[in-house]
């Protein structure tokens, strides 16, 4: 196994060019777990741990640039009001020694549907910076996952950052796991309302081949949702969400649970953060969880 | 083997050490086989229990998820380097040790660097801050109680020492929180 | 937390510091804390090899060859060896020797060692086992054990005849022991539905226990060294060094004597390592390429490498007059044993003389099956068949209850055992057994305060899914349950258990010292700490050095059954004697001692009735140390009846209750424990720090086991072999624990102790799911208890 350790950002995307095969690495969280278990022999890593810049986030407009290596305990920190589902994600995630190392930007290159940070994404419309020897480009989140553990990330481009939107609204995020801590989404949901565009948006997480959206669910809530005052939605509105939402996810049975439960933990899931972020609506108009 | 070697320098417990090795060896088992460290254990290699917990810059960190050529440049603190130089054992460690926070001990090591962290920056937690500041970390032995107590005792050696030392309170910033 | 509080009167020879009753410092504490201690994974010699074992990836199949050319031609590679080089018996096993010490002739489970290797570096040994090449012709695997035992048709596990046999069990075809208990009209031939006639209220139910893990933390390890004279030397973590020796001898075809073992650190136990892992492997290795060979499992070998808690289906009924008077019981358990016997006759003996619980019954009929499979092999865990079976009969008291409208506690107690009652096997209860007052002091223990009380409710760290946010207080409801289990402690049905232990008193450096010398394993308990407490009171001297534990002074037995504080306690205490009456008659020889004067050590020192110093140890020993060796037994038990049960098989009974409150997420079928509450009688707390650590770890244990605890096995194939997926309780998972320890003498028991270690495993589970169940009102047989069970979904599909 070749190790790559480039110094700059250039050396690593000439690197990547190169070596198309190398997997790039920075807190290992990810791609040392498939290591160890011999699961996956990549014939050469790009260390990232060097690189200056990959763990830094700055303002960028109104929102904000998210480094690809900020470890997850940044942004539990820092973000909490400028990106209040993903940092409720990020507390959730792992361990704190996990949450010390691990990143979005690994989240993002391995894929792995059960990826804490993927729903916030989704749902709050965050954009994915990659970048290669010849550019940058951005794409959505929400085009960027293709299929079972594949992106929209070219061989030759690293992910640079995501670019995550300012809330116009509150935004939510939970999990299930069959254990209060250290645990592996059985499913998970995060939902974003916004004021200003007047839509919602949807990520679930662990119940398909790919992080997904709950479309029909976005737009049944868009509608419904009282955009003025925030009234709280009538009750049928709400479980109606959690229906379209669970008829979103292409969920199987696997050692974390059934997808039938899946199905009815996400529209649980669903129901209660759309009645949350109601509720954080009406008292703080874009104050947010 | 005909894998390429890489000559590494480390610092670790404030010592610097080379060692020849390939690009895939786990920071633990550079720890444990190259600078023969075998304090950091490794109970699952996989990063959950929490067992090879080393201290990277001061940040708690599962060593069996670095490479040992990733940690060069930075500061390695193994449960080896929590004592003092005279063998004075860290308010942590005898907390552990008193409060009978440990049984196999083996997951005791990562528990101590977790918790020698946490404490620098969280010198008066409470019972729940305790038990969350130490929710990485498996143990199969103790059922946890007198861990949590080990925690809560520690904070309060520490506090103990800092309000003794020349300069009293504020050199170890008791009192604060947070 | 409340605890124990030190015994008033110790009614003990001398007083001495840190002497039994008290809680001193663990002997090992500070080298755990400072990362010296050497756990078997630690061992190392400057010219080692690496052992890696090849492991069937079929549950069931017939080995046709095995080639290891390439994997030797590998440069680096020292030894590759099949069941072809095992020089002695190709076969061992705790109570008969049936497991292959590599495989030949067929394999049985999923992970059975095939072949092995040793390497100059362990990737060098991975990538060889990659170059052996074996054929098997795949077999259908045997995978459900009602098939197994009751299914005349099932294919066998073992061809009949193949396993060593010596008669003592009731066994034939897939069963590995079938043991029944018959006692009053069932004893005389009654009919279930004759006795259900007289009943008022019947109760069914059909139970589920999963398959646990010990999941200890320090996966199995060890080195093996051969020595010039033929033999070798292995340093390895065990639950008893004897009986492994006893098995790797006649495996490597070498008297007991060549083979010596020594104690390495232990990172945890819980009866995983009482069966061998890779002690025979890693000695013919080292015997083969004549340097020492370490083998360290990685943690998904591990669960692989050891036996686990076997699964069990249960069947119960009960039945009881209007004012709750237990009529009779009917009970089925069938346990899972997988692919070899370990100690499944032995799990069965305990989970048919305890199977219907700590209650008076007139009439019970039980059945315990132990069934050849071809899943993963099981054998000790923690609680040992008392745990499944304390899962049903609690479910179904709780049932009872509901039934008649009585409180659980109330039922339980009008039903409870006593001193003087008798178990099913006709065995009288001769010591104190306060069980109705333990269920009273559990029930009356302040409650937890309610979420409303909490400085914020809504903080998700008090929640069930804990920071995941996935509750902010919606649909949470409390429960409350109980439950009660009782264990045989120490080893039954006429096994003849004894520890050993050599104590040494002498002058040093002009003060007294001891040494103690057992080959007790030390797993974590804390044995070690209670071996110098007992010196210390037995002796007067407050310096006690215990040594590492061997096999060059005799067996110390296992450290399981909750014995060791009791058997080699025993042993230390016994041998202490021994010496005490040596040094008084040394005085009486050589001292100023008045004739006839009553002696004792105390200080240091002989002293007088009075306390008047005599004459100093130092003195006295000086030159002329005296030493003794002892071997305690405790009392003889036997087989009992393989037809009807019955038959005094145990040595002492150990009972632990516990009440369980829970939050449960009743939409999503997430628990949070809120609390646990475990009353707990020992007979006497030797260390009362180390002692409530037990029931905390017990608990803890339990607790996992009611709520997440799996090992998924589908078609013989386990699919979570790691901590990603096989879910322990972490801190967060783990509740605050208010432990109450009684202590009531057991007169047969050295200082009156009972053994502690396993009670607590039995009655948290059951407990928690009777809290679980008051929280949801569903029925919920199975543990563990998933969200799927809670919300009332089907189970998800096993499959490969």
């Amino acid at each position: 196994m070749e190790f790559l350790s480039p110094a700059t950002w250039e050396e690593a995307l000439a690197a990547k060019s190169e070596r198309p095969d190398a997997v790039p690495i920075m807190g290992g969280t990810d791609v040392m777990v498939e290591i160890n278990f011999d699961r996956r022999r990549p014939p050469a890593l790009i260390d990232l741990t060097r690189v200056p810049g990959l763990r830094e986030w700055r303002a960028d407009g109104d929102g904000v640039r998210l480094g690809a290596g900020v470890p997850y305990t940044g942004i539990v920190d820092a973000l909490g009001g400028a990106a209040p589902a993903l940092a409720a994600a990020a507390r959730s995630v792992a361990s704190p020694q996990i949450r010390n190392r691990g990143s979005v930007g690994g989240n993002l290159g391995g894929a792995s549907p059960a990826g804490d940070a993927h729903p916030p994404l989704l749902a709050t419309d965050a954009v994915v910076e990659l970048a290669s020897v010849g550019g940058v480009r951005r794409v959505p989140a929400r085009e960027f996952y293709l299929g079972p553990r594949r992106t929209a990330r070219r061989d030759d481009e690293l992910i640079a950052a995501v670019l995550l939107p300012a809330p116009a609204g509150p935004q939510r995020f939970a999990k299930v796991g069959t254990r209060n801590a250290m645990v592996i989404a059985v499913v998970s949901f995060a939902l974003a309302l916004d004021a200003r565009s007047r839509t919602v948006g949807t990520g679930i997480g662990s119940a398909g081949p790919t992080p997904l959206r709950a479309p029909g669910a976005e737009e049944f809530a868009a509608a419904e949702f009282d955009w003025e005052g925030g009234a709280p939605l009538p009750e049928s509105a709400v479980h109606r969400f959690g229906e379209l939402v669970a008829a979103a996810a292409r969920p199987i049975d696997d050692v974390r649970g059934s997808a039938g439960y899946r199905r009815h933990a996400l529209a649980v899931l669903a129901r209660r953060a759309l009645a949350r972020a109601a509720a954080d609506y009406r008292e703080g108009g874009a104050r947010c969880a | 083997m005909s894998e390429e070697l890489h000559e590494i320098r480390l610092r670790v417990n404030g010592a610097e050490h080379t060692a020849t090795v390939p690009a895939r060896r786990l920071l633990s088992d550079c720890l444990r086989q190259d600078l023969g460290l075998t304090g950091t254990h490794v109970g699952c290699e996989h990063g959950v229990c929490g067992a090879c917990t080393v201290r990277v810059d001061g940040r708690p960190t599962r060593s069996c998820l670095m490479f040992a050529v990733s940690a060069q440049g930075h500061e390695i603190t193994t449960v080896e380097g929590l004592a003092e130089p005279d063998g004075t054992l860290h308010p942590v460690q005898r907390a552990f040790r008193e409060c009978h926070g440990l049984q196999c001990g083996f997951c005791t090591p990562g528990f101590l660097t977790v918790v020698s962290a946490y404490l620098e920056d969280n010198p008066d937690p409470t019972e729940e801050e305790a038990r969350e500041a130490v929710g990485g970390n498996l143990c199969r032995c103790t059922g946890y109680q007198n861990i949590v107590k080990a925690v809560l005792r520690a904070a309060e050696i520490r506090r103990e020492e800092a309000a003794a030392a020349p300069g009293g309170e504020r050199a170890a910033g008791a009192g604060e929180r947070r | 937390m409340s605890e124990t509080t030190a015994p008033a009167s110790t009614g003990l020879p001398t007083a001495t510091r840190d002497g039994v009753g008290a809680s001193p410092l663990r002997p090992d504490g500070a080298l755990k804390a400072t990362g010296e201690f050497a756990y078997s994974s630690d061992m190392w010699t400057e010219d080692m090899l690496w052992g890696a074992t090849l492991r069937s990836p079929h549950p069931h199949a017939r080995l046709l060859g095995v080639d290891t050319a390439a994997a030797l031609a590998l440069p680096g590679v020292h030894a590759v060896l099949t069941h072809e080089d095992v020089p002695g018996e190709k076969r061992y096993g705790l109570e008969y020797a049936d497991q292959p010490v590599l495989a030949f002739g067929k394999v049985r489970y999923k992970g059975e060692p095939v072949a092995i290797v040793a390497a100059d570096h362990p990737e060098t040994a991975r990538r060889a086992l990659d170059r052996i090449r074996v054929d098997y012709e795949v077999l259908e695997p045997v995978s459900d054990p009602l098939r197994a035992a009751f299914d005349p048709d099932c294919p066998l596990v073992h061809e009949e005849g193949s396993v060593p046999d010596d008669g003592r069990h009731r066994r034939g075809g897939n069963l590995a022991r079938h043991q029944p208990v018959r006692t009053g009209a069932f004893a005389e031939g009654a009919t279930v539905e004759e006795l259900r006639a007289r009943a008022d209220v019947v109760v069914t139910g059909s139970y589920e226990v999963g398959m646990q893990d010990q999941a200890f933390l320090g996966p199995e390890s060890g080195l093996a060294v051969p020595a010039e004279d033929g033999g070798v030397d292995l340093y390895v973590a065990t639950q008893w060094l004897h009986v492994d020796q006893g098995q790797i001898a006649p495996c490597l075809g070498l008297a007991p004597d060549k083979v010596r073992l020594a104690l390495a650190g232990v990172g945890g136990a819980f009866g995983a390592r009482e069966d061998l892992s890779m002690q025979v492997h890693a000695c013919l290795l080292a015997l083969r390429a004549r340097r020492p060979v370490k083998i360290v499992y990685n943690r998904e070998e591990s669960f692989l490498g050891h036996v686990h808690r076997h699964p069990a289906r249960m069947e119960y009924e009960h039945g009881a007059t209007g004012d709750g008077a237990l009529l009779y019981a009917v009970a089925r358990i069938v346990l899972d044993g997988g692919a070899y016997t370990s100690t499944t006759p032995a799990v069965v003996g305990v989970a048919a003389s305890m199977g219907v619980g700590p209650y008076a019954i007139p009439n019970v009929r039980v059945d315990a099956y132990g069934v050849y499979t071809t899943n993963p092999p099981c054998g000790a865990m923690r609680g040992f068949g008392a745990v499944q079976a304390c899962f049903g009969y609690e479910s179904q008291m709780d049932a009872l209850a509901a039934r008649l409208g009585a409180h659980p506690v109330d039922l339980r107690v009008a039903n409870a055992l006593a001193q003087g009652s008798r178990v099913i096997t006709g065995q009288r209860i001769d010591a104190p057994l306060p069980m109705a007052e333990m269920l009273l002091r559990a029930r009356d223990a302040p409650m937890p305060p309610g979420r409303s009380a909490l400085p914020d409710p809504a903080d998700p760290r008090t929640l069930p899914g804990g920071v995941s946010a996935t509750v902010l207080g919606e649909g949470v409801v409390r429960g409350v349950g109980y439950a009660v289990g009782m264990k045989n402690l120490c080893f039954s049905e006429g096994f003849d258990d004894y520890s050993t232990a050599r104590v040494r008193l002498e002058s040093v450096g002009g003060g007294p010292a001891v040494t103690v010398h057992t080959a007790a394993a030390e797993v974590g308990q804390g044995l070690v700490t209670v071996q110098g407490q007992i010196a210390r009171t037995e002796l007067g001297v407050e310096r006690v050095t215990v040594l590492p534990a061997d096999t060059r002074v005799g067996s110390a037995g296992s450290s399981s059954a909750s014995r060791q504080t009791y058997m080699t306690g025993g042993a230390v205490k016994a041998a202490c004697e021994a010496v005490r009456e040596r040094v008084l008659a040394l005085a009486r020889e050589r001292g100023p001692v008045p004739p006839g004067a009553r002696l004792s050590l105390s200080g240091g020192a002989v002293v007088s009735a009075s306390g008047d110093v005599l004459v100093p140890l130092a003195e006295l020993l000086d030159g002329s140390p005296v030493e003794e060796t002892r071997e305690y037994h405790h009392r003889a038990t036997r087989m009992v009846d393989p037809v009807n049960g019955q038959g005094d098989s145990h040595v002492q009974f150990g009972m632990c209750v516990h009440r369980a409150v829970v939050d449960v997420d009743v939409e999503l079928g997430l628990v949070k424990v809120v609390e646990m509450t475990a009353v707990q009688d020992v007979g006497r707390a030797v260390h009362p720090q180390q002692l409530v650590g037990q029931i905390q770890g017990a608990t803890a244990q339990g607790v996992g086991l009611a709520l997440m605890e799996e090992v998924q096995v589908a078609d013989g194939v386990i699919r979570n072999p790691s901590f990603t997926d096989y879910l322990i309780p972490t801190v967060l998972d783990t509740p605050p624990m208010r432990i109450d320890v009684l202590e009531c003498p057991d007169p047969a028991a050295p200082y009156g102790l009972r053994g502690a270690g396993e009670p607590g495993t039995l009655s948290s589970t059951p407990a928690v799911a009777a809290a679980v169940r008051a929280a949801t009102g569903r029925a919920l047989t199975r543990v563990p208890i998933r969200p799927e069970d809670i919300v009332g979904l089907p189970a998800p599909r096993r499959r490969r």
